[in-house]
């Protein structure tokens, strides 16, 4: 099976400043990927290297086998959603669905128009007077009606208000299912990405820290409390992610294939959010040196 | 690729049609009458004898027509640059847009190769329209004011050239500013940077001038000078009609202009008559200052003649297409950088 996304030694540089560093992942094909990391991890960067608008200042990156921006077939084979969504102030709706009709040799008109008609906006309506929500909506259906075999979203959702994300996370889900499209969506709300992600990269700066399905992950994670004792005193299959203590108690993150049978612990399933922060947090307190001036976002 | 680029363009390409179509309308008001005027007036002017008159009353007429057309060829091609050019990659920039239109199945060299080709041959069309309807129109003037080089940059092809060279200017300026009004700012500094340069440095050069030597004639104009600062001068007026004078001397064989001291001995009755000051070899009642005047003519041809530098008016054209050339070779040149940087710096 190819990856959808691929790199090796990924990197971009901006003068001194590295935006994205030896960046070595592998994102499988057929999922809906959710990309989580701090600010500055470099996932924008990443994103719009995977789609070709950045060229890469060392390694490599290939999007379903292929070099980004490798001529126009590469460029319909991914339906980009930029952050911030841009769209043409000055053009309509109908006007941008043209546009899509004439760039892209594979455009669904039909797919196109009836998304439209679903979402309730006006064709003639200009994309400059859409709310925020709409336009990410507009830019989402310029993206599927391509036909493309990976949508990629930077960051769709992280300007539009909780409704609008709602709406827009809706949407996708339903494209999702109808077309049975690869997706990997960038975000650092994590709540956004439990609701449509079954896929989780987790990076931070530059590098994946956590990867994986998502029920798998949540599976085999478990926040155990009980007596106060030193993590050397766990069992060598259960690697220790996050601890905290208290003069009587202990509080462990760790992920482990086997059942937990101690019965000191009181064991709890872990969330999502659980899940990333704790990463993040094993990232930072690895590395510290490594996570602040790496901020480069465009 | 095409018809968006179309689709985008369309109210920029209107108001050039609208602009158009005003300079048609009032160019096909009045250039007729012009024509007309010139061919009762001018035309036969030597059968009634009031050349000097007709002439004057055709340069005069439809004077704000005259300033209005000259400076809008001046400014065409500045405004293309501007509103064309610059904002073309700079506005993608700044409303976000490149990475919606550069992720379409489009290559932003193709994107870019049909932006500079659909709007850089419609700038040559406005530019081209607008120097033929306005060089029609001035025809009737220009064969009496017979001054071409004067007015060599608001006539003729070099302002399809300028309007090329502005906008693929601007474009450059706009992808590598990236902001529009910057962008606009450092294209009209650089369109005009580009044309005084040609003017002053480039244009005199592209041929090497006509050096004639004339004997002197008394004509209207011939005359002995008294400057404040140069001293005694003699001038001898030069009439070579449409000509490009560069320069224009009285020498003698070894090249030196009469001194003040040899004008005062040679013309010392002609200084000390009646008419003192200027002294022109016009047609005067006074017998006497006449006199002396021819005779300080005839003793100045004796030893000088009049140096001409020049360009011919048969070279207009020559000039014309070589200024256009250079100017299509700076757009190409500036177009070419355009697309490498796109390709391989804009990443």
């Amino acid at each position: 099976m190819t990856a959808a996304l691929e790199t090796s030694g990924l990197g971009k540089q901006y003068g001194q400043k590295w935006a994205l560093h030896d960046c070595t992942l592998a994102i499988p094909e057929g999922k809906v990927v959710g990309l989580v990391g701090p600010n500055g991890a470099g996932k924008s960067t990443l994103l719009n290297l995977a789609v070709g608008l950045l060229a890469p200042t060392s390694g490599t990156i290939e999007v379903l086998g292929g070099r980004p921006s490798d001529g126009p077939s590469q460029l319909g084979r991914i339906g980009f959603v930029a952050q911030d969504t841009p769209t043409y102030e000055g053009m309509s709706v109908a006007k941008h669905l043209r546009m899509g009709a004439w760039l892209n040799p594979h455009w669904d008109s039909k797919l196109a128009e009836r998304r439209i008609k679903q979402l309730g906006l006006d064709p003639r309506q200009k994309a400059g007077s859409l709310s925020g929500g709409q336009r990410a909506q507009l830019a989402l259906v310029l993206a599927l009606a391509k036909k493309p075999e990976i949508l990629i979203l930077d960051e769709p959702v992280a300007s539009l208000d909780p409704l609008a994300r709602r709406e827009f996370l809706q949407t996708l889900m339903e494209v999702v299912a109808e077309h049975g499209v690869s997706v990997v969506l960038s975000s650092h709300l994590i709540a956004d990405l439990e609701r449509v992600c079954d896929y989780l990269v987790v990076l931070v700066a530059s590098h994946v820290q956590l990867s994986g399905d998502v029920s798998a992950l949540l599976a085999s994670h478990y926040h155990l409390s009980g007596p106060r004792r030193d993590r050397s005193t766990l069992p060598a299959n259960q690697e220790v992610i996050e601890e905290s203590h208290t003069d009587k108690q202990s509080v462990f993150m760790v992920r482990t294939d086997n059942p937990i049978i101690d019965p000191a612990w009181i064991v709890k399933p872990v969330t999502l959010d659980d899940l990333v922060l704790g990463y993040m947090r094993q990232a930072r307190e690895a590395e510290p040196h490594r996570r602040p001036d790496l901020g480069v976002l465009r | 690729m095409i018809r968006f680029t179309s689709l985008q363009f369309r109210i920029q390409a209107a108001i050039a049609v609208g602009v158009l179509v005003l300079v048609a309308i009032a160019v096909a008001i009045t250039g007729p009458n012009l024509v007309h005027l010139y061919d009762t007036t001018v035309a036969n002017c030597k059968a009634h004898g009031d050349c000097s008159y007709a002439s004057n009353a055709l340069t005069q007429s439809d004077s704000f027509l005259q300033s209005a057309f000259g400076a809008l060829l001046l400014v065409l091609p500045a405004l293309v640059g501007i509103f064309w050019g610059a904002p073309l990659i700079a506005r993608e920039f700044e409303a976000g847009t490149f990475r919606l239109v550069w992720t379409q199945s489009v290559t932003r060299m193709r994107w870019l190769a049909v932006k500079l080709g659909i709007i850089g041959l419609t700038s040559m069309a406005v530019a081209g329209l607008a120097t033929l309807m306005v060089s029609w129109w001035f025809s009737p003037i220009d064969k009496v004011t017979k001054v071409q080089f004067a007015s060599f940059d608001e006539r003729g092809i070099v302002v399809i050239g300028y309007a090329l060279f502005a906008f693929a200017f601007g474009v450059a300026a706009g992808l590598l500013i990236r902001r529009t009004v910057p962008a606009m700012f450092a294209a009209l500094v650089a369109f005009i940077g580009a044309r005084l340069a040609v003017t002053y440095w480039v244009r005199p050069h592209l041929l090497a001038p006509v050096k004639a030597a004339m004997p002197l004639h008394i004509v209207f104009g011939t005359s002995i000078e008294q400057g404040s600062s140069t001293g005694l001068s003699f001038f001898e007026p030069v009439n070579i009609p449409n000509a490009w004078i560069y320069s224009n001397e009285v020498v003698n064989n070894s090249g030196h202009a009469p001194t003040a001291q040899f004008l005062q001995s040679a013309c010392h009755s002609a200084l000390s008559g009646p008419a003192s000051g200027a002294v022109q070899g016009v047609p005067t009642p006074n017998q006497n200052a006449q006199t002396a005047f021819a005779e300080c003519f005839a003793n100045v041809a004796a030893k000088f003649h009049q140096l001409v530098i020049y360009q011919p008016a048969s070279r207009y054209w020559a000039f014309q297409w070589y200024e256009t050339a250079i100017f299509f070779g700076l757009a190409v040149i500036v177009a070419g950088f355009s697309f490498w940087w796109v390709r391989r710096r804009l990443v």
